[in-house]
Order: C-alpha cells, then sequence, then structure tokens
C-alpha cells in the first residue's frame, strides 16, 4: 500500500522556493497529501495526548503502589487500597467467552451470506446486521438483564452445570450474573462485527479462485473452506480483533449483567467486574483524590491491555502471512 | 426593505431585553452535585426561579463526589452531597464550606424470598450479619427470633448492594459501621462505594430492585424515596431504642428530631441510628454546600434568600416528592447560619 504512494510523489522532480511551493499546491496531488497528512496527525495527537493526560493523572496511584497496582486483589476506597488484578482478570475472561462464542457464530454466518445464500437475502440479513452494530449497548444491557440473566439462572446455567459441573468452570453457585453471562451478552454485542466485516471481506475474493478450486474436482465446501476463506483471512482476522476491542472497552451492557464484585474467581458462573465497569460505576463519587487517581490508572492499564492485544494481533496476522501465504 | 425592518425590531427587541436583565440583575448560579435530592432541587428551582424571574438556578445532578470537587475548583456557585465533607477534605480546600441540610432521606432493605410476602424485621445484628456474609441461611436464628410466625426457608442469602458510587450506599455503610464492630473493623466507615465482603453489585436503585426482584431469596438496601414510588415492599429495621421501625417520612423526620439536640454548629452530622422510640434508623440528611465569602454582592444575595426560602416555603414542596422535612429545631439553627455567608 504505502510503496504505491511513495512512487506517485517522485512523479514530480523536485523544485524549491515559494514559487514552486505555489505550483505544487496547484496540483491536487500535493493538497490531498497535505490534508491526508493533516488528518493522519491529529489521530496521533489525540492518542498521545490520551496516554499523556491519563500518565500525568495518574501519578498519586502510579507512585504509591508501583507495579504492585498490577497484583493488588483488594479495590478498597476505605482503607485508600487499589489494586488491578480483579479487573484485569474480569476484562480478560469476559473478552475471551465473548470470543470464543461470537467467531464460530459470526465466521459460519459470513460464509453462508457470501457464499451460500441468494445475493438478494445475503444483502437484506446484512443491512439488518449492520443495524444490529449501531445498537446502543445500554439496549443489549437490558436485553442482558431480562432476559439472559433469567435464562441463565433458570435454564442455561442448571443444563452446563448439570453436564459440566465437575470441571471448576461451571461450579459454584450460579446467580444469574456473572461472568459468562457478560461474555454472552458481550457475544452478542459483537457479531455483527465479525459477521459484517468478514462478508465483506468473503466478498472480495476473486471469482476465479472458487472457479479454479472447483474445476480441480473441489467440492463447494472445499473451495469455500480451503481456497476462499485462507484467501480472505487477513480481514477475518481484522474483523475479530474489531470485536475484541469492541468487548474489552465494553461498559454500560457488562455493567449491568456482571454483577459487579472485584473477585478472582475460576468459575465462569462467579459475579466478576471490568475495568471499564469499574470506572463508569465509581468515577462520579471519587472524592479521594488517591481513589481517583487508582480509577485514571485503570483507563491506562485498559489502555495498554488494548495496546498489546492488538500488537499481538498484528504478529499474528505477519506470522499466518509469512507462514501459508496467500493461495496467489 | 422588509429584511431591514425586521432586522431593526428584532435588535430593538433584543436591546429591551437586554435592558430589562440589567435593571433586573439577571443572576445566574450554577450548581452541580447529589442526585439523591435531585427531583426536589429541581422543583425548588424551578419555583424559585418563578417566584424570582431574575434568578436562575442551573444544577446538574452528577453525583455528591463530583459536587465537591467542582465547588473546591471553582467550577460553580455552590455544591450539593449526600454525605459531609471529612475533615481531610475541608482542611484541603481553599476556601471555608459551609454545610446546610436539604431535606432527609432513608434506605429500607428489600428482599425476595420464596413463601415469605410480609414485612420482615430486621434487628440490627441481623442486618450487619447478613451484609457482613457471616449470615448465611434465611433462617438464621438472629433473623428467625425477630419474625416469630414466619416460615424462613433455610436457603443461601444472596446480597445485593450497588456497584456505582452513591449516597445510598454511604447512608448503609454509615448505619451498618454504627451498630456493628465487626463491620467497622472489616469493612470500615461510610463511603460511597465500599469493599462489600460479600454480594452482587447493581447499577442504580432500578438495578437493585430489579435484581432483588428477580433473584430468588436476595436481599438489598433502596432509596425510600424509590421504595414508595414503585410500591416496593420492604422490612423495618431495629432502632437504637430497641424498637422495629417502618420507614415513613414520620418515623424519618422523627430520627432527624432525635439527633438535632446535639446538632453541631457546621450541621455536618450523621443521624443514623438516632436515638427516639419512634426514629428510623437509617436515616440522613442531604446538604448543599456553601461558600462562606461569595465575593459577587447579587450572587451572595440571591443564594442566602433562596435558602431562606427553601427552609420555610420550600419545605412545603418535600412531601409531595415523598421527602421527609426538616424537623423545626433544625431550619431554626439552619435559618441563623444563613447570616455566616458573607
Amino acid at each position: 500500500m504505502s510503496s504505491a504512494t511513495t512512487t506517485m510523489t517522485h512523479d514530480v522532480p523536485p523544485r524549491w522556493g515559494l514559487r514552486a511551493f505555489i505550483d505544487k499546491l496547484r496540483s491536487g496531488d500535493e493538497v490531498a497529501h497535505l490534508i491526508t497528512l493533516i488528518a493522519a496527525s491529529v489521530i496521533l495527537l489525540i492518542t498521545c495526548l490520551l496516554v499523556l493526560e491519563l500518565w500525568r493523572t495518574s501519578y498519586l496511584s502510579r507512585t504509591k503502589f508501583g507495579w504492585m497496582f498490577f497484583w493488588t486483589k483488594v479495590w478498597d476506597a476505605n482503607f485508600d487500597n487499589f489494586g488491578a488484578a480483579p479487573f484485569i482478570y474480569g476484562t480478560l475472561v469476559t473478552s475471551a467467552v465473548a470470543l470464543v462464542i461470537a467467531v464460530p457464530l459470526g465466521l459460519a454466518s459470513a460464509i453462508f451470506l457470501s457464499e451460500l445464500a441468494p445475493r438478494r437475502l445475503s444483502d437484506v440479513v446484512s443491512f439488518l446486521i449492520d443495524l444490529l452494530a449501531a445498537v446502543p449497548s445500554v439496549i443489549y444491557g437490558l436485553l442482558g438483564i431480562f432476559i439472559v440473566v433469567p435464562l441463565m439462572r433458570t435454564t442455561i446455567g442448571p443444563a452446563l452445570k448439570s453436564v459440566l459441573g465437575f470441571t471448576p468452570l461451571f461450579s459454584g453457585p450460579n446467580y444469574g450474573v456473572g461472568f459468562l453471562t457478560a461474555g454472552i451478552v458481550l457475544a452478542i454485542m459483537v457479531v455483527p462485527f465479525i459477521i459484517s466485516v468478514s462478508r465483506e471481506v468473503l466478498l472480495t475474493v476473486p471469482r476465479e479462485q472458487r472457479e479454479a478450486a472447483l474445476a480441480l474436482g473441489a467440492t463447494r465446501w472445499e473451495s469455500t473452506w480451503k481456497v476462499v476463506v485462507p484467501w480472505a483471512r487477513t480481514g477475518i482476522m481484522g474483523s475479530i480483533f474489531l470485536a475484541l476491542a469492541r468487548a474489552l472497552g465494553e461498559t454500560m451492557a457488562v455493567t449491568m449483567v456482571i454483577g459487579n464484585n472485584p473477585k478472582i474467581s475460576a468459575s465462569l458462573f462467579a459475579p466478576g467486574y471490568t475495568i471499564a465497569s469499574v470506572i463508569a460505576n465509581e468515577f462520579t463519587e471519587a472524592t479521594g483524590d488517591l481513589y481517583l487517581s487508582s480509577l485514571i490508572e485503570l483507563g491506562l492499564v485498559l489502555f495498554l491491555m488494548t495496546f498489546i492485544l492488538n500488537g499481538m494481533a498484528r504478529l499474528l496476522i505477519l506470522a499466518t502471512e509469512r507462514g501459508g501465504g496467500r493461495p496467489a | 426593505m422588509n429584511m431591514k425592518k425586521t432586522l431593526v425590531a428584532v435588535s430593538l427587541v433584543l436591546g429591551a431585553v437586554a435592558m430589562a436583565a440589567a435593571q433586573g440583575g439577571q443572576v445566574l448560579l450554577n450548581a452541580a452535585g447529589a442526585t439523591f435530592p435531585y427531583p426536589i432541587y429541581s422543583k425548588w428551582f424551578d419555583v424559585y426561579h418563578t417566584a424570582h424571574p431574575n434568578v436562575q438556578i442551573n444544577y446538574q445532578s452528577i453525583g455528591s463526589g463530583g459536587g465537591i470537587r467542582q465547588l473546591q475548583a471553582g467550577t460553580v456557585d455552590f455544591g450539593a452531597s449526600d454525605g459531609p465533607m471529612s475533615d481531610d477534605q475541608l482542611a484541603q480546600s481553599k476556601f471555608k464550606i459551609l454545610h446546610f441540610p436539604t431535606v432527609l432521606g432513608a434506605d429500607v432493605p428489600s428482599y425476595n424470598i420464596s413463601g415469605v410476602s410480609g414485612e420482615l424485621n430486621f434487628t440490627q445484628k441481623a442486618l450487619a450479619g447478613i451484609f457482613l456474609g457471616s449470615i448465611t441461611k434465611w433462617n438464621d436464628p438472629e433473623i428467625a427470633k425477630a419474625n416469630p410466625g414466619v416460615n424462613l426457608p433455610s436457603t443461601d442469602i444472596v446480597v445485593v448492594h450497588r456497584s456505582d458510587g452513591s449516597g445510598t450506599t454511604y447512608i448503609w455503610t454509615d448505619f451498618l459501621s454504627k451498630v456493628s464492630d465487626d463491620w467497622k473493623n472489616k469493612v470500615g466507615k461510610a463511603g460511597t462505594s465500599v469493599n462489600w465482603p460479600v454480594g452482587l453489585g447493581a447499577k442504580g436503585n432500578e438495578g437493585v430492585s430489579g435484581l432483588v426482584k428477580q433473584t430468588p431469596n436476595s436481599i438489598g438496601y433502596i432509596e425510600l424515596v424509590y421504595a414508595a414510588q414503585n410500591g416496593i415492599t420492604f422490612g423495618k429495621v431495629q432502632n437504637a431504642a430497641g424498637k422495629f421501625i417502618k420507614a415513613d417520612l414520620a418515623s424519618v423526620t422523627a430520627a432527624a428530631a432525635g439527633a438535632a439536640k446535639d446538632i453541631p454548629a457546621d450541621f455536618r452530622v450523621s443521624i443514623t441510628n438516632a436515638p427516639g422510640a419512634t426514629a428510623y434508623p437509617v436515616s440522613s440528611f442531604t446538604w448543599l454546600l456553601i461558600p462562606a465569602q461569595i465575593q459577587e454582592a447579587a450572587k451572595r444575595d440571591a443564594i442566602k434568600d433562596f435558602l431562606k426560602w427553601m427552609l420555610t416555603e420550600g419545605q412545603k414542596y418535600n412531601e409531595g416528592l415523598t421527602y421527609a422535612q426538616l424537623p423545626k429545631a433544625v431550619v431554626e439553627k439552619e435559618l441563623k447560619a444563613i447570616s455566616l455567608i458573607q
């Protein structure tokens, strides 16, 4: 991508001086270059300012707790003792549950819509899916409270317990709210992103790829699974990481169904807490300076987590591209 | 031509309005803070504005913590809080801040127990034990002895508390820390959010009451105003005199009256577990936070006049919105304290 733009700008032989500069501006290329450059720098600037501000305002908490902030399991405003561990754990567990559910579901739907469904049906359904992606998260929270929570307490929970109750993941009391419920609600929220983006990517796979596979005697499913999906792999990964980013930062819907209890428990039925939820819950009433500073440091931790996970995603994409390579 | 005429007309009207405003000394007051008294505050500010068109009070219910912060930062003219400011907070403040109690609030225990529909009695020990996690079954002797004849199940108690920082939690934990040494040692003093030993957190009164309604054998605490407006059944709580009292406007005002005799000059007083046979023990004032020195004379006069109105006329609007009235003794002390604003 970047190689194309650099060759374009080098077409014009370099000239110097004000006149040359104005000449350059006259040709649309330079103006477009300037505008897009400014736009890109603004994004960079906002990100830097955000980190800087979080870093600056979390000073009290950073100096008081240091690295222990990451390991401490207590969150106690009364005794001014704050640790991020239960929140980091809750954020990771709920996002993981969400992806475990949403990725197979989303990918299968995307494959059906792009490869198997009639085009008209596919367009109508994907329009509806795009609408789903625009639903405010508090609505998903209400859906969670009124449908998923009772269902989890009376049906899903007991069923899972009777089958998988021997594992620590599905033991302990089931209140209806907890990690699993939050993960399910998150899965419902992020699945439209996976479907929508993956379907678009699958649709861009050249028709020749499918035809070639079919001509070689592959069945329709073989051509889809072995040729089309690997071709679109990078884009599908991208959709998953978009979904992950939304799951990590989701506030409202999660806080309505997770039970808001800063504890680290192995059981998915147990109540937990996420970083975004605790900030939303406690920020307005945080009166102590250290308390406020710790909440802001949690924000910094969430930023860091997103940064690390995104970096890992990039590496993963690079590795798969090098390993398998595109069927070109 | 027409356009020009309209413009002239508009500017004349605008000029007239501006002059009227200048003559009337239009005063705009900004305030921010507690969410619990927001319904009565917005009613007061509205009625007061109708009676005094030149004074407009703009109140943002962003939470007590935010109210205190904005007041200290000088971005609002006065603040509001469900808990009194601590000595530390007052010491940190660059200027002197006065507390004025405005209305009374209370928390009630709401529960959902299979097979129990009536109003339960809760001893102080029972409530502390349930929220500490040391009482785990509904048929625990501490609960059963206060409720003879009620068939309590042997099921586990599910505790529900507020997840968002709130004045409601402040009142509830203030009560628990007063009546239980265990609570005071383990969880500590009153706070808008504390490190709960047990339970599920839900956001807002609606979140707690919703989760209690949904979850069998659960108990949570909600604001009296919210419970009354939504017809939610709640239990009686044992007061300092050992009586089981149901929260209502009269028993909450009685709690304030019981505590009024010893009210300190700065009005920073907790009235949980107040003396008096009819006092409801989980009650509290909510306060306006006013700077002791206000530079602008117009603003100072407006605030002083509003306070006077709020303590006399304004109190009449309380009961319509199910807020308990301040006892007379407190009103008299506050009216005197208004002169401290300079």
